[in-house]
């Protein structure tokens, strides 16, 4: 069982980072932010999967170096690059490793990134994704033999499936549907995207009261006003609420840093009665999360 | 022409599992040209809804179910019987159901799915596509196709990209495919059609199947050939 499903069984508040691999080789730097800053701070790191479909480093590599380096990390992967052929072997792949928990996500479409003439691939979803972690668990995949069973697996793994979802989404009626599905297709847990208005977020939980499994509340830390109205404008389901952007134009330079993590704090604390931990998304800043455990009174 | 192929009457009457009445509406276009649609196949179901208990309230052939025309002009002297009915099945490519769908006030249900044929729209002049996927779900979404509206052609609801506009991330002129079908199984009272789990696609099925691609002229090319060879071996 991995730290992660330990510590979200304990009922204790749990505590997840991020980092994204480099566009190259240079994996030095993420590792680093990841050892120094992380480590023993958080229950696990979440291993970006060419997030918002800008090519990088894959995500795999990068989780089994944080296995040698003692962090237990969160294997994110989307269904945008693979079909079910690549996906089950890259999670058998995985387990392999060493790697536990996984992140099953849809994935942001190509014309979001850097390579906007690829193919979209989404030959699985974020819940049939699900469902294949769970039939390879049962020691099959989603294929069949000549007789029409299914195909059996020689040496079966074990993984602690999640999966995501938009609290701040304008249907949010049709986020908490998706939800039922990916809980019944096998989701032990959940990291949201970023919240920013606890009242929204509450009012998003009691929706989902019937889904029970535990709720991580997303946070990407806000790292000046521009880049919240960025968010406000660009980043689907994520509300900014003008206060908070009144707070970050503010603030002088020099205390930006304090009063992004400020935020951050204030908001967990606000959010923690409500679920079962929060996943910190600090977007390189990752220096900054010892001082957010702490103002969220975590530590 | 779009080639379109039976669905098995059992998942024909799954979706239909809880209309106890039904009107029936084949299109003798391209069903007919591909042996699965037409009068033959409105008989064909007429029978099997029938004897699984369904009140079959009327039927009606339209010679292209993709002109609009045509088609608000027989829907209409049929008004009665179709809103008589608790769903209306539709023999015909996923543009005729999805035509038939906006056109009456009733949920329009596939019989056949739709196989891959070039993109190829019908004469429909309006918003709806058939991405010709073969594994049509327009059953459970409302009657609005999931694979050609959604950028990402999910199957089982939306992703995080929905603008708070209604529009999709990928583009501000693109609406999000799963807010129109949210919004409208929510009006049509059948939001448990979105629980619905849908299967991964059948990859097969977009297949151009080679029967389809000989032309006239190939067929005719195989006949003589065939013939010498008869002839050959006598």
């Amino acid at each position: 069982m991995s730290q992660l499903q330990r510590q979200l069984a304990s009922g204790a508040f749990v505590v997840t980072g991020e980092i994204g691999p480099p566009k190259g080789i240079n994996v030095g730097p993420c590792l680093h932010e990841a050892e120094q800053y992380l480590k023993g701070r958080v229950a696990a790191v979440n291993v970006t999967d060419i997030q918002t479909a800008v090519m990088r480093l894959g995500s795999m590599a990068v989780c089994h170096m944080l296995i040698d380096l003692g962090i237990e990390p969160v294997f994110q992967m989307v269904c945008r690059d693979r079909n079910r052929l690549a996906l089950q072997s890259d999670l058998l792949s995985a387990a392999a490793l060493g790697i536990e928990n996984v992140l099953s996500l849809t994935g942001d479409h190509v014309v979001m990134g850097d390579h906007q003439d690829a193919k979209p691939v989404y030959d699985l979803d974020s819940v049939s994704l699900l469902q294949a972690m769970c039939a390879l668990e049962a020691g099959t995949d989603m294929g069949l033999d000549t007789k029409g069973n299914p195909n059996k697996l020689d040496g079966v793994p074990k993984f602690f499936k999640g999966c995501c979802t938009t609290p701040g989404s304008p249907t949010p009626e049709a986020q908490v549907i998706k939800l039922e599905k990916k809980a019944a297709a096998g989701a032990q847990f959940v990291q949201t995207q970023a919240v920013y208005d606890p009242k929204t977020f509450e009012t998003f939980m009691k929706s989902i009261r019937h889904i029970k499994i535990p709720v991580m509340v997303g946070i990407v830390l806000l790292k000046s006003a521009p880049m919240a109205k960025y968010m406000n404008r660009s980043v689907p389901g994520v509300v900014v609420p003008d206060e908070i952007i009144q707070r970050l134009a503010d603030s002088a330079k020099e205390d930006r840093q304090k009063v992004s993590t400020d935020i951050a704090g204030e908001l967990i604390r606000q959010m923690k009665p409500m679920c079962q931990g929060a996943h910190l998304m600090t977007l390189g800043w990752d220096h900054c999360v010892p001082d957010i455990i702490e103002k969220a009174e975590l530590s | 022409m779009n080639a379109t192929e039976k669905k098995p009457v059992e998942k024909v009457i799954e979706s239909l599992a809880d209309a106890g009445s039904v009107f029936i509406i084949g299109c003798t276009g391209c069903p007919v040209g591909c042996d699965v649609g037409g009068q033959p196949w409105i008989d064909e179901m007429t029978g099997a809804l029938t004897a699984a208990g369904k009140k079959i309230t009327g039927s009606c052939l339209i010679e292209l179910l993709c002109n609009k025309a045509l088609v608000g002009f027989k829907l209409s002297r049929k008004a009665e019987q179709i809103l008589a009915a608790d769903a209306v099945l539709v023999g015909s490519c996923g543009v005729g159901v999805q035509a038939v769908g906006n056109m009456v006030a009733r949920r329009a249900v596939p019989g056949l799915d739709t196989t891959c044929l070039g993109d190829y729209q019908g004469l429909w002049p309006g918003s709806e596509r058939c991405g010709q996927c073969g594994n049509c779900v327009l059953a459970y979404t409302g009657g609005l196709c999931p694979i050609t509206l959604c950028a990402k052609s999910l199957v089982n609801g939306q992703c995080g990209g929905t603008c708070d506009d209604g529009s999709c991330e990928v583009s501000p002129e693109h609406p999000c495919g799963w807010k129109l079908i949210y919004d409208r199984l929510k009006e049509l009272n059948r939001l448990d059609d979105m629980r619905r789990m849908i299967d991964p696609r059948d990859s097969r099925k977009l297949a151009i199947p080679d029967a389809i691609r000989r032309t006239m002229r190939y067929a005719l090319e195989v006949d003589e050939q065939e013939a010498a060879a008869t002839k050959e071996a006598h």
